[in-house]
Formats: C-alpha cells, structure tokens, sequence
C-alpha cells in the first residue's frame, strides 16, 4: 500500500496566525471600551470604520495581485492593522481621515512590500503618521474631552455629525493631557497646571483609565503567549527612567507618571511595539528595541512639536531592526559564544 | 568675489587633504585578496572539459577575467552563472546553449571493460587522470576522480565508454525544500498546481 | 531509589499531548514469523555491512549472514532460521523510499538457533569483572549492535575509548538514555517495566568496560511504572550506588542526547564535538538490553521492541518482533483500519519519518510504528506568511533562531543559514510544532543541510579535480622538459666528446711531437720546454672550465626542479645560471680554441725545428690514419643515428625527421671523409712526386669546409631573425632561441677556423713541397 510522505513533525500544537491576530484583537476591546465609556462613541465608530475600510482595501489590493482573497483575508491581519488605527487616531477624526490612513497602511505599508510578514514598518503606525503629517490641525483637536474632564460628552448622533457630516467637534473636543501639561508646565508650577479642568486635580482625566486598560490587555497577550515581556517592559522603562532622570522636576517637565499612564503609551507598549513583523526578534534585541522606543518617546514627547510620539518612536526604531538582530543573536547550545555581526563562519 | 576665492580654496584644500587621505589609505590599507581569476576558478566547476571552448577551467577563468561571457559552462550550469554574476557583479544570463545542456544529474564515466582494447585514447584524453589502464591492457575508471567532462568518449574507438547518470542514494538523497503553495502569486503558478487549498503533496520529495 | 541529583534544564522545549497511555495497556508480545524478512545492509550508521552468504543458503537463527564493512559498520545476523532467498536492491525504510541492497529470508519455522552462549562461559571465568573491555567490546561489535535509541550508531566504536597509561578511563559518566520524549512511543517505557534486570545488567557490562564511575538513568517522570521496575532491578542487584534513576521533567525534546545530557549534567556537548569530550558516553535502554543479552547469552541482535500505536489500529500496544519483519505485518496483528490519507510514520511524530508504503521492513532502529487518523494528526494546511512571532525561537533547544534560518534557508542563502549555526540544528521539530503559520521548518532546514553538504562535496570534487588537472599538466610540461634537457645533453656530450677528443688528439700531437724533437734534434729542447708548459696550463684552464660547467648545470637542474616546485624566487636564479653555463661554454670553446692553437704553434715549431725531413707528420690532418679514423668515426655516428632512428621509429616519437635529416647529413661526412681517405691512401707516391695533389686535396676539403659555412651562415641569419621576432612580440622563446643563435655562432667560428686551418695546412703543404 503506498503512503503519503511528508516531512517531520507530523505532530502540530493547536495555534495558528488567525488566532493570534484575532486574540490580538480582543484584547484591545477593554481599551476600547473604557475609551467609549469616557469620550463617547467616537473612537467606536472610528475602530469600525478603519476595520472595515482595512479589509476592504486588502481584499482589494489582493484581487489586484492576483492573490487567493479569502486565504489571506483570514489570517485577520487587516482586522487588526484597522483596528490599531481606530485606537490610535482621533475620537473625533473625520471619516476621510480614517480612510486615508487605513488604505495607505494597507496598500504602501503592507501588500506593495509583499504582504503580511513581509513589510518592514508597522503598518498601522505608517499610516497613523501620514495622517499626522498631513492633516496636522484635524489630528491634534479633534481630541474628544472625556467626562472627567468636565465636559459633555459627545453622544452618538453627535459623533456621527461630527464623523461623518463634517460638523462641529468644537463642544466636544480639546488638547490631551500631555499636550496640555506641556504647554502650561513653560509658565506655571505643577500644582497650578494639575488644576486645568484637563486635569481636574488628579493626574489625567480618564486617560488613566484608557491606559490600564490596554495594560490589563497586555497583561492578557502576555498570559496567552502571544507576545513576551521583553520589548513592553524595556519600553517602558526606558520611558521611565529618561523621565526619571531627564525630567525628575514636575515643575519643568511632565512627570513620569503621565507619561506612563496618559495618551498611547499602553497602547503602543503592548499592542503596537510588540508587532513581531517589524520588531527585533532576538531576546536582546527586543530589550534594546523596547529600550530605544521608549527613549524615543520620552525625546519626541517632550522636545518635540507633537503631542504623542508612539508612531514616530516605532517606526524609527523598526528601521533599526534587522541591525539589531544581527548584532543580538543568542549563544547557541554547545558555542562557547554568540556568533554575531556579519561576519562569515569561520570555514571548519 | 572674495567669498567665491574663500570657498574654492577651503574647498581645494579640502580636497587635497581627502585625497591625501584617501591615497594613504589605500595604500596603508590595501587588500591582499584573492587575484579575480583565482576567484573565478574557485567557481568553476573545474571539469576541465572544455566545452566553453578554453583548454580548461583556469583559461575560461581567464577569459571571463578579460570580460568573456559568464554563461558558457554547461557542468557548472544556472547555479555558476549565478555565483559567477554574484562575484563579478553582472548580471547573470541564462546558459549558451551552443556550448551544451546543463546535465539533470552529474554523470560519471564508465568503461564497458569487456570491449575495452587497450588503445590508452581514453587515458591521453582524460583531464584528471583518472583513467588508469596501460597499452593493449583493459582501462577503468576511478570513479571517484572522474569529474563526468565527457572527453574520453569521443577518443575510444570501440566506444565502449558510458557516461552513467550519479542517482542519489539513501546517504546522498536530500528533502527539497517546501514548494512555496499559496505564496506563488497566480501568474506564476504551475497549470496543475493552480489548487491553493490542498498542499497535500508539498512535502514530497520531487 | 530516585538519586536526587541537581537537575539542570535546557531552554526551549514544548509539552505536546503524549498519547503513551494507549500502547501500555498491553503488556510486550511477542509478533509471529512473517512470510519474508526483508534484512536491509545499511541499518546503522556507517558503511553497510556485506552479505557472507549465497541466495539458496540455509541459514540458523543468529548466524552472521553479512560481516561488518570496517570499523564504523556493524554486522548482521539472521533473525530467524530459513532459507537466502534473494540478495538484491530493495526499497528500504528511509524518507526517500530509494532502494539499498537487502537479503531476503524465508522462514522455516523451526527458529533453530545457531550454537550460542555467554561470554563468561566462553572465557571459563565467574565474573564479569575478569573479563577484559576489549572482549566485551569486540562481543557487543560481533552481535551486530547499533544504537537503538533511533540513530543506530555503531554501539562498540562508542565504546572504544583509550584508557591512558595507568588504565584510567577518559569517561566518568555514564548516562542511560530512557526518557522517551517523544509522544506515543512506549518501546522503551515497557522494556524497563518487564526487562528491567535486563537493562540493569546491560549498565554493569557498560560500567566496566567504560570504567566510569557514576551511571545516570535519565526518565521522564511521565513514566513513574519504569522508574519503580528500575529502582527494584537495582536495589535487587545491589547497584544503588554506581545507578542512579533520575526522574527528569517530561518536556520534549529532553531524550535528545545533548539535552538529556544538559539536563543531568549541566554541560553542553560543545558543537561539532561528542559526548565524550564532557567525559560522557550516553546510551540508549533498548541498547543496554541487547548488550545485556548479547554478553550473557550470546544472542546477537535480532529482534527488538516496537510499538505499534495511533487511532488507525484499533489494538495498540508493544511488540517484540524480528527484524526484516514488513510494517504491514505488524499494522494487520495491531488492527490496522484503512484511512483516508493514509499516513504511517516509522518513529514518532515529531522526528519519526512517514514510510512511502507499508511493505517496508522494521530495522534495528525502528522504535514504533505510527498510523495516526487524520483527525488525529491532521495533514498540515498550507503555510501562511512567516510573522516573526518569535514562538519558534522560544521553542527551541538549541537556542538558534529558527525564524531567521527559515528566511535564508528559504532564499538558499546558505552561507547566512551556516553563520546562524544551522548544523547545531538537532531537527526535533520543536520550532514547527508551535508555528502559528504552519510552516515546515524543519523541512526547510533539512533541504538546506542537503543542499550545504552536496555543495561542499561538489566544491571538495572540483578541488580534487583542479589539482588533478594542475600535476597533469605540470608533469606534461616537465616531461617535455626533460626531453628538452635530455635532448640538449645529447648534444653537448656530443660536443665534449668532439672537443675532448680534439684536446687528446692534440695533446698526443704534442706528445709525440716532442720526444720526436728532443729525441730527433737536441737544437731545441728548449723551445718545446718552453712550449709545452703553456699548453699544458691551457689544458689544465679547459679541465677546470669542463668541471666548472657540469658544476653548473648541476646548479641549474636543481634550481629547474625548485622552480617547478613552485618555488618563483628560483626563476632569477635559474636564468642567472643559464647565463653563466653558456658564459661556461663558451669559454670552453676559447680554451679549446687557444689549446688547438697552441697545439699547432707547437706543431709548427718542431716542424720548423725539425727541419722538413721529419717525413708523413702525424699531425697531419691529412695523414691517411687520421682520415681512416675520421671516416670510422663518421660511420660510427652514422650507425648510431641509424640505431637511434630506428628506437624513434618503434616508439613513435616526433623526433624521427630530425633524426632522418641527421643521418643523411651523417651519410655525407661520411662519404666524404671515405673519399678523403681514398684519396689519400689512393695515390700515397703520388703525394711525393706531386706537390700539387695534397694541395689540390686540401682546397677541396676547403671548399666543402666553405659550402657548409655557408649554410651555418645562413642558418645562423635565420635563426637572428627569428630571435629578433620573437624578442618583438615579448615570447618566451626568445631564450631559447638566443641560445640556438650563440650556439650556430660557435658552429660558424669552429667551421671558419676548420677553413683557417686548412688553409694554413694547405700553404704549408705548397711551402714544403716548394722547398722540397
């Protein structure tokens, strides 16, 4: 009787891409729920709209390719890129922004490298940084203000109107925390700026909630193995301790805690520096990867013109990437030591 | 004016010194490497058969170093054209076919002993010497030096010699590497193999 | 008891679902006879053994039917009693499905075995103690033993390790591979639990012939029945304190060698080197068995444990079954039930490998037989994209980067793959087992192995062939030089000889010319004291020259052979010295000149002394004895080139025309030199009476003389003009050709002086037969 032939293992475990992606991106939904809950249902309609518009578009630029739609469609890696896009941009964004910043992460950042695996910057962050670039004034106010900042929080209508028919978000939105803090911190003290409505007295007005949330989803990613605790931990710490060290004076700087606990730090932490496609994969390598966003951000935030800088820090650290990589590879079993650089093996 | 005087000569000094630098640097620095020919060699497949038409595999390797076409070494094939264009940094073109056609499997010379006279062509023509044999005796084959070049073939006047095909054996055989399924975009995809969902038979050694 | 002993771990590793507990519910059984057994030579590591009997033999239980081919081989021994019924290639049980020599049994039945016993019995001692480890040795080599634990390599070249001179043994360790790693396999498992005293035994023999001190049982503590059997069989035996039964955390792949030995030891095997280099030796259970019984009982290795399991048999469990014996027999006594995508997999799922069809053979490594359902073990959907997770380098117990390796492994970009230490790969399929993308990585990584070592065999082939095709060549050129060299001696011994000759020649003229003056005329006794000395100190100058030459060219051969070595710095050297020895020749030639002046100043003298009555000199060149001897000496070179053209003509070498050409030239001087000596020996009287016949004579001589200086003139111009070529176009024949060119010129100065010479006699003949 003839028999099939296949390679070994013939055993496989029970995971697969289209439960990481997805696994992913329930973990985002505590995050996101705590963000409805405090701004209103902006960044709802935003994460559905971006979802949607990311798979449209990678179904699209899949027929274009000539490529099986459905296979790829599957593994939820567009769900994903749209939904991180959803989260990361404005509450109160109009729609076009949206889908500007969805179809260009998709199209240019994803499929036009070869698809998923193949693409060297995280996706959603090339896309949520045209849109910052582009439309500056649209991404830096349409902040929605969160109930604890004492302001009306836009209801559903209203976020559609704003959304969708181009209507005021002026009732409804304002700077974030941080950009807020930055600015007053340059002429008042640290006890007089914590007492701007943004504040309201104590740290950051719902924004602290937002960020652990997505923590208590990271904590969810790093349970089920899907990611490891490298590249989060060494982000932030290295946030902190620049924060620490550079900008021990509230008085001066903002202090640490805000950085931690306000605008997409978690996010960016747990869900964005952790795409494996486009991060260091070496055990090292993610610590320095980690380290280096999160230096990157501490800099951008507080030197900078923009209000947060997840995309940028990432995305200049995915340049350094695969040059990490080579420079962090582990001891392998039986050498006495780590074979790294460039060089060629010695010829045996 | 003076301005345009002041940047030309910052800009001529700074020129010399660069090119001072650069010129001890390349002196101080130089690299002993591999003379090309030598490299080129190493590539060869070193049949010595001379089906580019150079008395060797050293000559073409020196043809190639004088600027004669990559593609004319039928044993080496796709793979030497490859690494040649690699070294050389041209780009590598597909194999002259009027030189011959690369072989699907490295071949070796066998001797059909019975009808061997002794006439000692196959020993002169060898390149290798790996013919052993002296006049009006039977000649063999050390099949282990023989590098399948296909010059004694022509020489025997009984032609008694066969060039047999090296099949793999269970020490020799190798998985091949996965066929790519779904990765192939559709253009390029075998007819037979247009099916995307079963991958059944990737793993079979082809 | 369970030893605690400091347990170490290995990074990486995977806990997949084990799936053991379905093949122990039954205890071992012993498989019935098949048919046929199908005996594949190769079964183990190395080179396959070589079959000792014919087709048609009739062959016993344990009788050797193939002996081992060297030292990395093992032999092989008839499972059963029957009949050779082919010898031929079959397909064997290997990935590929190629075939490989195999020997057919048929089965009699009567399982007759050959005459056997214990080595104990065999040496006449008691105790395994007395018995020497090279016996022990050369018995487990004899009983046909390879590792059982899935590699098969050759258990006795493990066991051959030199003690140094105090006997000590390089090895300390002793570690017993029982850990089963693997999912659903249970062959080990059972053993130990039935054969427990049988391995104990094994360990003891192992013990001693390696000398270690300490042996470590490895077993996952997912077997807590083995660990029992075990601890009873030891404490029962009295070996608690050499054993230890360590229990190890079930986690695969801890039954890899180095991992097991990472685990008990805490070392790592360092790459590309042995266990024995910790001072380690690790064995297998099923081998400790087999040693056990090949040493106490003489029983070479012929059948062994396999497990037959997976939801496609619906009687799973351990059977001890012959080898040679077809999958297929096994599957049908299991319960096989036929299956879509049938799949059996000799091995275990992780690194077993599937059989390209059930009529295969079980071979000495054979650990179990897996036929899963396809929901069991479902084919492998298509693989998506790589994601860069990194699950696969967490996985990994090697610590490579899987991920990294499957990039260039995939883009054959294998000097990278090399540099990631892809040949640490221990190919456990750790990495593809946890890949989310379903890609087979390992299958990846095998092409690339394959690949990387066909290519290095090709480049070593290519290597080969270069230096072959290199010493051709150079030998092909350093035979032509030696017939070059050989050749160019030829003619300079000719030329010598030639001169040699003439300096005897003349130095017996002078000789003879002076006792005929002191002797014939006491008037001048002076001038030939006078003379001779000069001439003597000329010869003297022309030995030294001779002598100095042979020096030279000695010189040069050497320094030609140096070059040809390979040696460049000899190529100045070498040209230096072909300057001198022709500088050598040359003045030579000068001395021989100056001498044969000399000689005739010296010939003139007596002649003048003597007055002219001395009568028919014999330094005469025209003397009939001179020509006579002239003419045999012609014909005595001619005969020889007559000789050598001939040897030219049976060897077929290209220097025939030459020769040809030489000879005819031969013939001529001969001819002439006969007519020369007929002329004078002809007309003796007349020579006396006639003053113008010698004359006459001579100036014929000389004109012959002119003719052929003519000739070299013209050869000489010709052969300036090549050179002239040549120096244009930067050959590299342009030494050769100055040489040929200096030595026409000498010819031409040796032939203008013949002519002078005969002039000379010619005018001193008419002078003496004017003043006669």
């Amino acid at each position: 009787m003839a028999l099939m032939t296949l390679s070994s293992p013939h055993a496989h475990g029970n995971n697969s891409t289209q439960k990481v992606m997805l696994t992913v991106t329930l973990a985002t939904l505590p995050g996101l729920a705590v963000m409805t809950a405090l701004f209103g249902f902006g960044t709802l309609i935003n994460v559905v709209l971006a979802a949607l518009f990311a798979i449209a578009t990678e179904a699209l630029i899949l027929r274009i390719r000539q490529r099986p739609v459905m296979f790829f469609l599957k593994d939820n890696s567009a769900l994903l890129t749209g939904v991180l896009i959803g989260l990361a941009l404005p509450p109160l964004a109009p729609w076009w922004i949206t889908l500007v910043a969805t179809a260009f992460a998709i199209i240019f950042a994803k499929q036009l490298y070869g698809g998923m695996g193949n693409n060297p910057f995280n996706p959603a962050m090339i896309g949520y940084a045209l849109v910052l670039i582009s439309f500056p004034l649209q991404m830096t106010t349409n902040w929605a203000l969160s109930s604890q900042m004492g302001a009306s929080v836009a209801g559903l209508g209203d976020a559609l109107s704003v959304i969708f028919a181009g209507g005021s978000a002026d009732a409804f939105s304002g700077a974030t925390p941080l950009d807020t803090y930055k600015h007053l911190i340059s002429n008042k003290t640290a006890t007089e700026v914590l007492t701007d409505t943004t504040f309201n007295g104590w740290l950051n007005g719902g924004w602290e909630w937002v960020n652990l949330a997505f923590l208590a989803g990271g904590l969810v990613l790093l349970w089920r193995r899907i990611i490891t605790w490298h590249i989060p931990v060494a982000m932030l710490a290295g946030l902190s301790l620049c924060s620490l060290i550079l900008g021990w004076d509230a008085d001066m700087y903002t202090p640490a805690s805000l950085h931690l606990l306000s605008g997409a730090t978690m996010l960016g932490a747990f869900f964005i520096a952790t795409d494996p496609v486009s991060a260091a994969t070496t055990p090292l390598g993610k610590l320095i990867y980690g380290a280096g966003i999160g230096i990157l951000l501490y800099i951008i935030r507080t030197w900078g013109s923009y209000p947060d800088a997840v995309a940028f820090a990432v995305l200049l650290m995915n340049f350094a990437a695969p040059f990490i990589d080579a420079y962090t590879q582990p001891r392998t079993y039986g050498h006495a030591k780590a074979n790294r650089g460039l060089k060629k093996p010695e010829a045996k | 004016m003076t301005t345009v005087l002041i940047a030309v000569t910052v800009l001529a000094i700074l020129a010399l010194i660069f090119g001072a630098i650069l010129g001890f640097a390349a002196v101080r620095f130089k690299v002993e490497g591999n003379p090309i020919v030598d490299q080129i060699n190493d590539l060869l497949p070193q049949t010595q058969c001379g089906q580019c038409s150079y008395p060797g595999c050293k000559p073409y390797a020196e043809a190639i170093a004088n600027g004669e076409k990559i593609n004319k070494c039928p044993p080496g094939g796709e793979g030497t054209i490859q690494s040649l264009a690699d070294l050389l940094g041209v780009e590598p073109e597909p194999l002259d076919a009027e030189h011959g056609a690369e072989k699907a499997l490295p071949t070796v010379a066998v001797i059909r002993e019975a009808e061997c006279i002794g006439c000692t062509k196959c020993i002169q023509a060898c390149p290798v010497d790996a013919i052993i044999g002296a006049a009006k005796q039977m000649h063999t084959v050390v099949a282990t030096e023989c590098t399948g070049c296909d010059l004694c073939v022509e020489p025997c006047p009984v032609d008694c010699i066969d060039m047999v095909p090296l099949t793999p054996t269970t020490n020799t055989w190798y998985w091949q590497a996965p066929t790519p399924g779904v990765e192939l975009i559709a253009t390029d995809r075998q007819p037979n193999t247009h099916d995307t969902s079963s991958n059944d038979h990737k793993g079979q050694a082809a | 008891m369970t030893h605690q002993i400091q347990l170490h771990s290995f990074d990486g590793g995977i806990h997949p679902a084990e799936n053991k507990q379905q093949s122990t519910r039954t205890p071992i059984r012993p498989a019935p006879l098949p048919a046929l057994l199908t005996l594949p030579l190769g079964q183990h590591i190395g080179a396959p053994a070589v079959p000792c009997v014919a087709v048609g033999e009739r062959v016993l239980k344990g009788q050797l039917v193939a002996h081992a081919d060297g030292f990395v081989s093992v032999p092989l021994h008839a499972p059963t009693s029957g009949t050779v019924v082919a010898i031929e290639d079959r397909p064997v049980p290997h990935d590929s499905g190629l075939t490989a020599l195999c020997l057919i049994i048929e089965p009699d039945g009567q399982e007759q075995w050959i005459e056997h016993q214990s080595l104990l019995d065999e040496l006449g001692v008691t105790s395994l103690e007395d018995i020497a480890a090279s016996d022990l040795v050369e018995r487990i080599r004899g009983c046909g033993i390879a590792g059982m634990g899935g590699a098969g390599f050759p258990t006795a070249v493990k066991l051959a390790v030199k003690r140094d001179d105090n006997g000590n043994s390089p090895i300390n360790t002793l570690i017993i591979n029982g850990a089963e790693c693997e999912p659903y396999i249970t062959a080990d498992d059972m053993l130990m639990r039935e054969r427990a005293d049988e391995v104990i035994h094994g360990i003891r023999v192992l013990l001693h012939i390696l000398g270690a001190q300490r042996c470590l049982v490895g077993i996952e503590d997912n077997k807590p029945e083995a660990i029992a059997a075990l601890n009873n069989a030891c404490q029962s035996l009295d070996q608690s304190s050499q054993i230890s039964i360590v229990a190890i955390p079930t986690k695969y792949p801890s039954g890899g060698e180095k991992q097991l030995i990472q685990i008990l030891t805490g070392e790592e095997v360092p790459s590309g080197g042995i266990p024995a280099n910790l001072g380690i030796v690790c064995q297998n259970v099923g081998t400790a068995s087999a040693i056990y019984r090949a040493v106490y009982h003489g029983e070479p290795l012929i059948s062994r444990i396999t497990t037959v399991t997976g939801d496609a048999v619906s009687d799973p469990g351990n059977w001890d079954v012959m080898l040679g014996t077809p999958a297929s027999h096994l599957l049908q006594l299991s319960g096989y039930q036929p299956q879509p995508l049938p799949r059996v997999i000799m091995g275990g799922p992780m690194m077993g490998f599937t059989l390209p069809d059930d009529s295969l053979p079980l071979v000495k490594t054979s650990n179990c037989l897996l036929a899963p359902s396809v929901t069991e073990m479902p084919v492998n959907e298509a693989a998506m994209a790589c994601i860069r997770c990194g699950m696969c380098t967490l996985a990994c117990p090697a610590q490579l980067l899987p991920q990294q390796l499957y990039w260039f492994s995939k883009a054959e970009e294998f000097d990278k793959a090399e540099q990631h230490n892809l040949f640490d790969c221990i190919e456990c399929g750790a990495c593809s087992y946890v890949c989310p993308s379903q890609i087979p990585l390992v299958q990846y990584y095998r092409h690339a192995k394959g690949a990387i070592r066909e290519e290095r065999a090709a480049h070593q082939k290519s290597e080969q062939a270069r230096e072959r095709f290199e010493r051709r060549l150079a030998r092909q050129e350093r035979e032509a030089a030696e017939k070059e060299a050989k050749r160019k001696a030829r003619a300079e011994a000719a030329a010598l000889a030639a001169a040699n000759k003439k300096a005897a020649a003349a130095a017996e003229n002078s000789a003879s010319a002076t006792p005929a003056a002191s002797g014939g005329s006491s008037s001048s006794p002076v001038a030939a004291a006078l003379t001779s000395p000069a001439l003597e100190k000329l010869q003297k100058q022309l030995t030294a020259a001779q002598t100095a030459i042979s020096k030279t060219k000695e010189k040069l051969s050497a320094a030609q052979q140096a070059l040809s070595a390979g040696d460049e710095d000899q190529q100045t050297k070498v040209a230096a010295l072909e300057s001198a020895l022709v500088k050598a020749q040359t003045r030579m030639k000068d001395l021989a000149k100056d001498i044969a002046a000399e000689k005739k100043a010296l010939k003139a003298q007596p002649a003048a002394a003597t007055d002219t009555a001395a009568g028919p000199d014999k330094g005469d060149p025209n003397s009939p004895e001179r020509l006579q001897r002239k003419w045999e000496t012609a014909q005595a070179r001619l005969d020889a080139a007559i000789k050598r053209l001939e040897e030219a003509k049976a060897q077929g070498l290209d220097t025939v025309a030459a020769l040809e050409t030489g000879i005819v030239k031969q013939q001529q001087r001969v001819d002439e030199a006969k007519a020369a000596w007929q002329a004078v020996t002809g007309a003796p009287v007349a020579t006396n009476t006639d003053s113008t016949e010698p004359s006459s004579q001579s100036s014929a001589e000389a004109d012959a003389v002119r003719k052929k200086i003519r000739a070299a003139q013209d050869r000489l111009n010709k052969a300036q003009e090549r050179l002239a070529m040549a120096r244009e176009q930067q050959l590299d024949t342009v030494d050769a050709l100055t040489l040929g060119v200096n030595k026409q010129q000498d010819k031409l100065n040796a032939l203008t002086q013949q002519l002078a010479e005969l002039e000379q006699t010619a005018s001193q003949t008419t002078t003496t037969s004017g003043t006669d």
